[in-house]
């Protein structure tokens, strides 16, 4: 049993699917709370969530022995976190499978990462 | 007598990928089962230059490698939970040699060829831990720096290690989408041997790979396909380089082709036929047994071959494949319905492409135009045989 972060790449640059209608946008919410339900039920889920775009975002460094905080996103880049899951799986092909899942809704490209397993006691 | 390091090489080479799956089974990790194994090869050597070689060299081999992985375990205190997994599965490995030793291969191949590793490293793991060449083998084989395929092989155990890559065979229900990626790392194997400067190695463990997957699952058509492809390829090998120099079908001397290999992949081409679950490897392998079976380029049974073209462009419409298609109708239709075929086709980095226009071309009598063609080729061809073969064929022209 190992943690994955699955996070969905979102790219504004890229040309965007045609904006949804009310119901669209609801069966499309209903989809996503279904797949997140399927985590559950398996035991999978761990945390997930959506994040606001980039422009909201504050660095805090250090800079010369002392706390320094800066707007704006850590990378300026055409790409940025969406949004993420973290999951429990068996093994890299579970994994996989979820992230399958979430491409397929979501549209995005997932990059899937193994965390460093704590050390057990 | 004693033997000696020599005696011991083709032992040590021939029993590491076994020794590797089994252990890599029990303990899942796989840098300390190859540290394992090393040390019983050095164990090996010392005790078996005074004692000989014992009567199962294998199983001595499995044995010591698995004490030694046991005992770098105890020292290491990263490996008190792989211990635990070690000394539960012990007991029904404890016959390993004559236990699930070709599932345990089979699990490892399809771990090294696994679609999260890049094709190139999915090679490399696949020759260094099932073909048990070393590292400098598999560095020199792909004309890289040993250093540079040294840290690909770690950084590929890494990821298995850390992202748990399983060690498992695909269900049924996965296995299109994966056995297609495994023969193509066996096919590349083959094609980087046949073209490069390691062949003989890299061809020998190419089809003995493929012998492996065929025995595992009898049931897949395109495992039985491919072998019977590299057996027919390799059947012709030789007679493709005479003198350095690239000799192609028409030119060859059919009496040096290798009859053993052409009857045993004749015979899977023909087992494929009655199975009739045709796909790509097994249409090549037959286009390869009409060829194998004609006595010249002449009595060659084209329309047989055209037909195996159209069926393989049905299912992998590449431009590569209708170029041979259209050679095919050349031989049937003529060459003007041949030249027609391949107006059109995006080719143009490929120097086969142009050697196969200007062949078309010198047969209508347009030489001064097939003459520009072979010049294009050889301008691009990758290695001296081939531009000495597009010299020849240019010097032949009016």
């Amino acid at each position: 049993m190992a943690q994955y972060l699955l996070s969905i790449h979102a790219c504004p640059t890229d040309p965007q699917p045609a904006p949804m209608s009310d119901d669209e946008m609801g069966a499309h919410m209903q989809q996503i709370m279904g797949l997140q339900e399927d985590m559950h039920t398996a035991g999978a889920f761990v945390f997930g969530g959506r994040l606001h775009d980039p422009d909201t975002a504050t660095v805090v460094r250090m800079a010369d022995g002392n706390v320094a905080t800066t707007d704006g996103p850590f990378l300026e880049s055409k790409e940025h976190l969406g949004g993420f899951y973290i999951i429990d799986a068996d093994d890299l092909d579970a994994a996989l499978a979820w992230a399958a899942r979430v491409t397929e809704l979501m549209g995005k490209p997932i990059e899937v990462r193994p965390f460093v397993a704590e050390p057990q006691g | 007598m004693a033997p000696s390091v020599d005696d011991l090489e083709p032992i040590f080479r021939a029993e590491y990928g076994r020794c590797v799956t089994t252990l890599i089974t029990a303990f899942g990790d796989i840098d300390l089962v190859e540290d394992a194994v090393q040390d019983a090869f050095t164990i090996a050597l010392r005790t078996w230059a005074q004692d000989g070689v014992p009567r199962k060299p294998r199983a001595w081999i499995t044995t010591t490698a698995r004490r030694r992985a046991i005992d770098r375990l105890r020292r290491d205190a990263r490996g008190r939970e792989l211990q635990r997994h070690a000394t539960a599965s012990d007991d029904d490995t404890a016959t390993e040699e004559v236990g699930p030793v070709h599932d345990d291969r089979l699990r490892l191949i399809f771990t090294c060829c696994h679609p999260a590793l890049a094709t190139d490293t999915q090679v490399a793991l696949t020759l260094r831990l099932l073909g048990g060449l070393r590292t400098e083998e598999v560095a020199r084989a792909f004309l890289v720096p040993i250093e540079t395929m040294a840290k690909r092989l770690v950084r590929a155990k890494h990821k298995i290690r850390a992202a748990q890559i399983p060690y498992r065979i695909p269900t049924d229900a996965k296995l299109p989408d994966r056995l297609p990626g495994v023969l193509a790392v066996v096919y590349l194997i083959y094609s980087t041997g046949a073209d490069g400067p390691a062949g003989d190695d890299l061809c020998a463990e190419a089809i003995r790979l493929a012998r492996t997957l065929a025995d595992l699952m009898p049931d897949e058509s395109e495992v039985a396909g491919l072998l019977a492809l590299l057996l027919l390829t390799e059947s012709r090998r030789q007679a493709r380089r005479h003198d350095g120099r690239l000799v192609l079908l028409a030119d060859q001397d059919r009496a040096t082709w290798d009859a053993a290999l052409i009857a045993e992949g004749t015979a899977i081409v023909l087992g494929c036929v009655r199975r009739d679950h045709p796909g790509p490897y097994q249409i090549q392998a037959a286009i390869n047994a009409v060829h194998a079976d004609a006595a010249s380029i002449e009595t060659t049974d084209w329309a047989q071959v055209m037909a195996l073209y159209d069926h393989l462009y049905q299912l992998t419409p590449t431009p590569v494949v209708a170029l041979n298609r259209a050679i095919a109708i050349g031989e049937v239709d003529g060459p003007a319905a041949a030249l027609a075929l391949t107006d059109d086709l995006r080719l143009d980095g490929y120097w086969p492409y142009h050697a196969t226009r200007a062949d078309l071309l010198h047969r209508l009598g347009r030489d001064s135009e097939a003459a520009d063609g072979y010049t294009r080729a050889a301008a691009m061809a990758p290695g001296e045989a081939e531009r000495e073969y597009l010299a020849g064929r240019l010097g032949g022209l009016s």
